[in-house]
């Protein structure tokens, strides 16, 4: 996951403790929200600063950067300024080839993280689960998660060609493997305790899917989903680097063959951006699928 | 009373790194129907196994366990674990309903029960709350009240109150007796705490340390309902008390004296704590 900017997680985590603050007032009784919601604003007032001071950065990078051009220390053709970079973006936004490259690059990174995700999910809860699922798939596992799947995508060309399918399934492959892992994980540090008291009650195989192994590996789950979003992100380049005809990545190659560097920047703020709304989004389904792992 | 547990001969013996140790051996018990037993011991005499293996957690070595079912359509046992074991994933109604949704029971039903269990425990103010918002204590009623809205003939309950500090234990103790005396199931409980066995039981049993064995059995004839407030001041109850240290007395030294050739108590809760990562173990 790439690094964000710490003002922005801080900001949006503070409120959400707030809510979070407020929503055990209405559930709980009254003795304890009173102090949470206390030290929720005492919480807010410290990083309302941070706020403050994670902004400050990002502005003087690209303050020094529009100065430095000029200047003649950053060479311009490599680092357009950014108030160039600016208008190619509106330029691109006006013509609608943005949108549309974003609008593809979304649709496959998506559909390749669906097909990733959901058998990773599946696989890895029941590899942590049964014993002998786990002495089955385990070396199959080891043996092909280390293997680059940037170095599967000549294969993955070969047989499935230049389309929309193989871009996917290069997207998939890297998922797969990072929810995979951290499922099973996530399962396997359960403690014990929890899977004899399922079974002391009366649970069945499907109840230990999805009353004990699944809610219960779910922080970890949420931590595949994320590292599986990143791998995405860096596939998706990869993938349309070749055969594609649209899409984000495929725009930055475009761009450095014909020397449009200011097109490639553009592009580099699109990855960022659906970077981090992904991150917000898995975050946001992360704290209302798992209250209980709140504070 | 008709009979309802009965085990001959019970072992249980586990394979540690470089020895077997036998945590049970040969152990003879009847326990009647509607019968609340408590189980007294040394530490590591191997209450906990006897107990996990009743619950069909653990299977027996040698010897013979005869239950009887008396009636299909409840569960045979629920326990009540030594350590926090209410799913941290799910609120207070949730947890204690979990049997029931397991045994597949209508919502309606389900909602009826743990509404009623809520109110016993009194935490109807926490009923959507999730674990880590509650204090030992309430966990602590929680997973009573899991287990008890679970219905089931017979009630292990290990050590449940052995974590919590004195005026939770007391508060606990007496919602325990409240709602067994109106209930009467089958309980077999496990302590180390004399004053708790004489408070709660119909008839306490001793266990020997090391390997662990049925050494005797005292009846506790204190008259019911029971208030502890009272009992504590009872010369009967302090004339039983005398009675049952002078048996656990010799037990507590001889579990001191072989200290090194028995599992300690920090093994025994390592053995039944540990993840799965560590003992993946086949649960179906």
């Amino acid at each position: 996951m790439a690094e964000k900017e710490p003002a922005v997680t801080q900001a949006t985590g503070t409120d959400l403790s707030v809510e979070a603050a407020r929503s055990v007032t209405t559930q709980v009784g009254r003795e304890r929200p009173v102090d949470t919601l206390k030290k929720a604003k005492r919480r807010d007032s410290g990083t309302r600063w941070g706020g403050l001071l994670g902004f400050v950065s990002p502005v003087v990078v690209l303050i020094l950067w529009e100065i430095a051009v000029p200047l003649g220390l950053v060479d311009g053709r490599f680092f357009p300024p950014p108030h160039a970079i600016a208008g190619t973006f509106w330029k691109l936004t006006l013509d609608g080839t943005l949108l549309s490259d974003v609008w593809v690059s979304l649709v496959r990174i998506v559909l390749g993280f669906l097909a990733g995700a959901i058998p990773g999910l599946i696989v890895g809860l029941s590899m942590g689960l049964f014993r002998p699922v786990r002495w089955l798939l385990r070396p199959v596992v080891s043996a092909t998660y280390p293997i680059p799947k940037l170095a599967l995508m000549p294969l993955i060309i070969l047989i499935f060609g230049f389309g929309e399918t193989q871009k996917v399934i290069t997207i998939a492959l890297g998922t797969f493997f990072m929810v995979l892992i951290n499922t099973m994980a996530g399962v396997l540090n359960l403690d014990k305790i929890y899977l004899d008291v399922a079974k002391n009650y009366g649970a069945n195989r499907r109840d230990f899917y999805t009353r004990i192994a699944l809610p219960g590996a779910m922080p970890l789950i949420f931590t595949g989903l994320e590292l599986g979003m990143g791998m995405a992100l860096l596939l998706i380049v990869a993938a349309e680097m070749t055969g594609a005809i649209s899409g984000i990545g495929y725009r930055i190659w475009a761009a450095q063959a014909v020397f449009k560097t200011k097109e490639m920047f553009v592009a580099f703020i699109m990855i960022s951006l659906l970077g981090y709304l992904f991150a917000e989004g898995l975050s946001s389904l992360q704290r209302r699928i798992i209250p209980w792992k709140q504070l | 009373m008709a009979e309802k547990i009965v085990i001959r001969g019970l072992t249980k013996e586990f394979v540690t790194k470089d020895r077997i140790v036998t945590a049970v051996k040969d152990v003879d018990l009847t326990i009647n129907e509607g019968e609340f037993v408590c189980i007294v011991g040394p530490s590591g005499c191997g209450k906990t196994t006897l107990l996990r293996i009743l619950a069909d957690l653990e299977t027996e070595t040698r010897g013979e366990i005869c239950i009887t079912h008396s009636d299909p359509s409840k569960p045979l046992n629920s326990m009540v674990f030594q350590e926090q074991s209410i799913f941290p994933w799910m609120n207070v109604r949730k947890n204690i309903g979990f049997g029931l949704r397991c045994r597949r029971v209508g919502n309606k039903i389900i909602d009826q029960t743990v509404d009623q269990y809520i109110q016993m425990i009194g935490l109807q103010k926490f009923a959507d709350a999730y674990p880590h918002q509650l204090s030992g204590g309430m966990k602590q009623r929680v997973s009573v009240a899991r287990a008890f809205a679970n219905d089931p003939e017979i009630l292990l309950m290990d050590e449940p109150f052995a974590a919590l500090d004195e005026q939770n234990k007391i508060m606990l103790q007496e919602e325990l007796l409240k709602i067994w005396e109106a209930e009467r199931k089958t309980v077999i409980f496990i302590t180390h705490s004399i004053d708790e066995a004489l408070i709660l039981a119909d008839r306490v049993i001793i266990m020997t340390s090391h390997p662990g064995t049925f050494k005797t059995s005292v009846d506790v004839d204190l008259p019911r309902p029971r208030r502890i407030a009272e009992l504590r001041s009872d010369p009967h109850f302090n004339r039983l008390f005398t009675e049952l240290w002078g048996v656990l007395r010799e037990e507590v030294y001889k579990a001191k004296a072989s200290e090194g050739l028995t599992l300690t108590d920090d093994e025994f809760h390592d053995d039944h704590s540990r993840t799965l990562a560590d003992e993946s173990r086949l649960v179906l």
